[in-house]
């Protein structure tokens, strides 16, 4: 765990500054340099935590960034790019997880649990309407009885009634 | 003596947490007055020790007093008075022992205020917050002791690290942790309800103040983080979906879910299982924030304290503690009375919808956070960055968004969808407008950002639009708008700013991310860059002797194209030769709710031979916003809990009422 510790100093040590719009490594070709420096926000810098290329300062970072850049020059696709990186590096290189086998999880999940939710939803919507949504003879009987008595004030539905009126409370 | 003392009421305050939930239980048990009074006795007694061991950490820390270990690790007899405070909680033990002291003082808090609860169930309440402090104060006692001596001290200290020696993040933690922790009262209330078998309108009246003093801290806390990062990391980044962050946001999520769906259960008795689960969850959420960050399980930027042993002891405790919780509302939920009905078109079916988009997209920052580890559990490694939340929580919270507005337009039960939609028709008009503007004003097109400004701009003004309809503002008389200004309960007016703060917020989110701009030049004394409108040049570099730091100050002048003087930056390069660590001050100029923000880098060489400095800066758009649209939700917070209807209960409320009414 020491060196752990270690590396977690190190990394705050060295300053994370958006370390990729260093003029000495800059690009001459305007539009290549943009489209490299948005590669940089995918990459993960492998030995800081949390940083992509495009913030860390560490060394390994600007390697990666001169690779990036030089294959940027050289008119490579982004894809072709991103290949030779994780080849190197394994995925956890890529700041955005494959769409493939084990991260299928990762990337269905939303979908998923939102659609189960509105599932339930709706089961449970489509099972207690009938039974719940008529009043019975005996709260028919009541509500009659309380409107009588207080007049039609007692129908508005602002805050100052509510639940503590209503009989399956409590 | 004060680590003697400080060691001693520590184990005091361990033993009246163990009296707390023994008696509190006995009492509710017996239904004995004495062992209730007993119990609540005990949780006072409990605050008070830790807030006297807390007293004892931060008086060896003014005094420097480092035949502590924790002191000698953690603070500087250089270190300005307000970082050796800070430093109490800038590590393991003394963060432990800020978190018990928020434990203890909510719990005290229950006993104290808790008056006007249903006695069995604050019993029951005072009991659980017991139980949770004797795990608490337990491990601090026994595993994580701030006040361990060392056998030789040493002359001088180790001092904090510098990157926390900022004001902002002195006041992070407390407030954090003061939000983290007042989670634990929901949590109490859901456990001693279970335990009741009773889950009614006056329970999520009681929860609902809590969970709003938690959210509200949270939210503070959060954004002070925020502001941290993007003021003392150096590149104006704000968040990054580290695990750390995601840590802090899971039980924020789980709250702003809790708040929204207690309202249901208090007003329309509807959703009482749900609303229980997640007054578990929003605490589970925290302990598992703990755990995460203090553990050092996930070695990130903001990991600074790491200890695997303590993890596991953390892991239990976060598990019994959750375990004990879930199965309870796995045994009573069946038992639990079905809710109230509504329409699908109702202000009910807007917050459970609110609550499934909050409740989707905390599963959603839950599993990217840990994701990872069970990956490397595997023997795999994968990275989960911000790409992957871009495109899984932004389309999740757009759609919560999108509905906002029409909420609290909503009536109860069964509502009328096309009145409420011709009273937002201007605040759609307005934020197409808003979204049409900014991608015609800007050059590289980004419909995101578009998107984005126009979903703020949405909330922002459907929050106005439901309080001016409130006031009936242009509908009566000036004075008649006045008159219901004041009169309106002030949760309401809680519920308008901090919708109006979500609103501004996302504006800035957007915004800001989309157009900022940059530039970096090696410059020497003299020499200037371009920054989109703006021209800085580097008038000198000097050099400043701080109180435990030496800095190179660059003296930067800020004008507009034509000349016209703008402002001057001052950013600093910091040497702390202690932690023989660097650290830079950036230096900010204020344009309205913009910055430019101006960073000193390291000393180069120039072509001429002459020597200059790397001088980096930034054009931040709308980046004001993204701090005071939080701040803003936190006092609507603030602003709902000074509310009447919450602070009395409901008897004593209704009462007089009804007496006038019928009289």
């Amino acid at each position: 765990m020491k060196a752990a510790r270690a590396l977690i100093l190190a990394c705050a040590a060295a300053l994370c500054l958006a370390a990729a719009s260093d003029p000495a490594e800059r690009l001459p070709d305007a539009a290549q340099e943009a489209h490299a420096r948005e590669l940089f926000r995918q990459i993960r810098c492998v030995v800081c935590q949390s940083e992509s290329i495009d913030e860390s300062e560490a060394d390994l970072a600007r390697d990666l960034r001169r690779t990036v850049r030089e294959q940027v020059a050289a008119g490579r696709s982004d894809a072709e790019i991103k290949q030779f990186l994780t080849t190197r590096y394994g995925e956890f290189i890529l700041l955005k997880p494959p769409f493939s086998g084990a991260t299928l999880v990762l990337w269905l999940l939303p979908a998923a649990l939102l659609a189960g939710a509105v599932g339930v939803l709706l089961a449970q919507a489509r099972r207690r309407t009938p039974a719940e949504a008529a009043l019975s003879p005996e709260e028919e009987a009541r509500l009659r009885a309380l409107t009588a008595a207080n007049g039609p004030e007692m129908a508005s539905t602002s805050s100052h009634d509510g639940a503590e009126d209503d009989p399956r409370v409590t | 003596m004060t680590a003697e003392l400080g060691a001693f009421s520590l184990v005091l305050a361990l033993v009246f947490s163990l009296a707390q939930a023994v008696l509190s239980a006995a009492g509710r048990v017996t239904g004995a007055q004495a062992f209730r009074r007993a119990g609540e006795g005990a949780a006072l007694a409990a605050f008070l020790a830790v807030a006297a061991a807390f007293l004892a950490l931060t008086a060896a820390f003014v005094s420097s007093d480092f035949s502590i270990a924790y002191v000698a690790n953690n603070s500087h007899t250089d270190k300005p008075l307000i970082y050796k405070i800070a430093g109490v909680w800038g590590g393991h033990e003394g963060s432990l022992l800020l978190w018990c002291l928020a434990l203890t003082g909510y719990g005290a808090a229950v006993a104290l205020f808790g008056e006007r609860l249903p006695r069995n169930l604050k019993s029951l309440t005072v009991a659980s917050q017991g139980v949770l402090g004797v795990l608490f104060i337990g491990f601090a006692v026994f595993a994580s002791n701030a006040f361990l001596r060392l056998p030789t001290p040493p002359v001088e200290g180790r001092s904090l690290n510098p990157l926390l020696q900022d004001p902002a993040l002195a006041l992070h933690p407390p407030f954090l942790y003061a939000g983290y922790v007042g989670l634990s009262v929901p949590f109490s209330l859901a456990v001693a309800a279970l335990i009741e078998g009773r889950i009614d309108a006056a329970w999520a009246r009681w929860v609902r103040p809590w969970t709003l003093a938690a959210w509200s801290l949270l939210t503070v806390g959060i954004t002070l983080g925020a502001f941290w990062a993007y003021y003392e990391l150096g590149w104006g980044g704000w968040w990054a979906w580290d695990p750390v962050e995601n840590a802090s946001f899971m039980p924020w999520l789980a709250s702003a879910a809790l708040l929204h769906s207690a309202v249901v259960t208090e007003k329309r008795g509807a959703l009482p299982g749900w609303t229980v689960f997640l007054a578990l969850l929003a605490f589970s959420f925290s302990m598992l924030g703990a755990f995460l960050v203090r553990s050092g399980i996930l070695t990130s930027v903001h990991a600074f304290a790491v200890d695997p042993t303590r993890g596991v002891i953390l892991v239990g405790i976060m598990l019994a503690a959750a375990g004990a919780g879930f199965g309870l509302f796995a045994w009573r939920v069946p038992n639990l009375a079905p809710g109230g009905v509504f329409a699908p078109i109702s202000r009910e079916a807007s917050l459970v919808l609110n609550n499934l988009f909050l409740a989707v997209a905390a599963a959603v920052v839950f599993v990217g956070t840990l994701f990872p580890l069970l990956f490397e559990a595997l023997h795999k490694t994968i990275s989960i960055g911000p790409p992957y939340f871009n495109l899984t929580f932004a389309p999740l919270m757009g759609a919560a968004l999108l509905v906002l507005p029409a909420g609290p337009l909503l009536a109860w039960k069964r509502a009328d969808l096309k009145g409420v939609w011709q009273r937002l028709m201007l605040a759609a008009a307005l934020a197409a407008g808003a979204a049409i503007l900014t991608l015609a004003l800007h050059a590289p097109i980004a419909v995101f950002a578009a998107i984005g400004v126009g979903l703020g701009v949405w909330v922002a003004v459907g929050a106005l639009l439901e309080a001016a309809q409130r006031v009936r503002l242009f509908k009566a008389p000036l004075a008649e708008s006045l008159r219901r200004v004041g009169g309106l309960p002030r949760g309401s007016w809680g519920m308008t700013l901090a919708h109006l703060g979500l609103g501004l917020f996302v504006m800035g989110a957007a915004y800001e991310t989309a157009y900022r701009v940059e530039a970096a030049e090696v410059l020497a004394p003299g020499g200037s860059l371009r920054l989109g409108a703006y021209v800085l040049t580097l008038d000198s570099v000097v050099g400043v002797a701080g109180p435990n730091y030496s800095a190179e100050r660059a003296r930067i002048s800020v004008t507009r194209a034509n000349g016209a003087p703008v402002c001057k930056a001052e950013p600093e390069r910091r040497y702390y030769p202690v932690n023989r660590q660097q650290t830079s001050e950036v230096g900010l100029c204020f344009k309205g709710l913009n910055d430019l923000y101006v960073v000193a880098g390291d000393a180069r060489a120039l072509p001429n031979g002459t020597e200059g400095r790397l001088i980096r800066a930034y054009w931040n758009p709308w980046v004001r916003l993204i701090f005071l649209g939080p701040l803003l939700m936190a006092i609507g917070g603030a602003l709902s809990l000074s509310d009447r209807r919450l602070r009395l209960a409901a008897a004593q409320r209704a009462a007089p009422v009804t007496a006038e009414a019928r009289a």
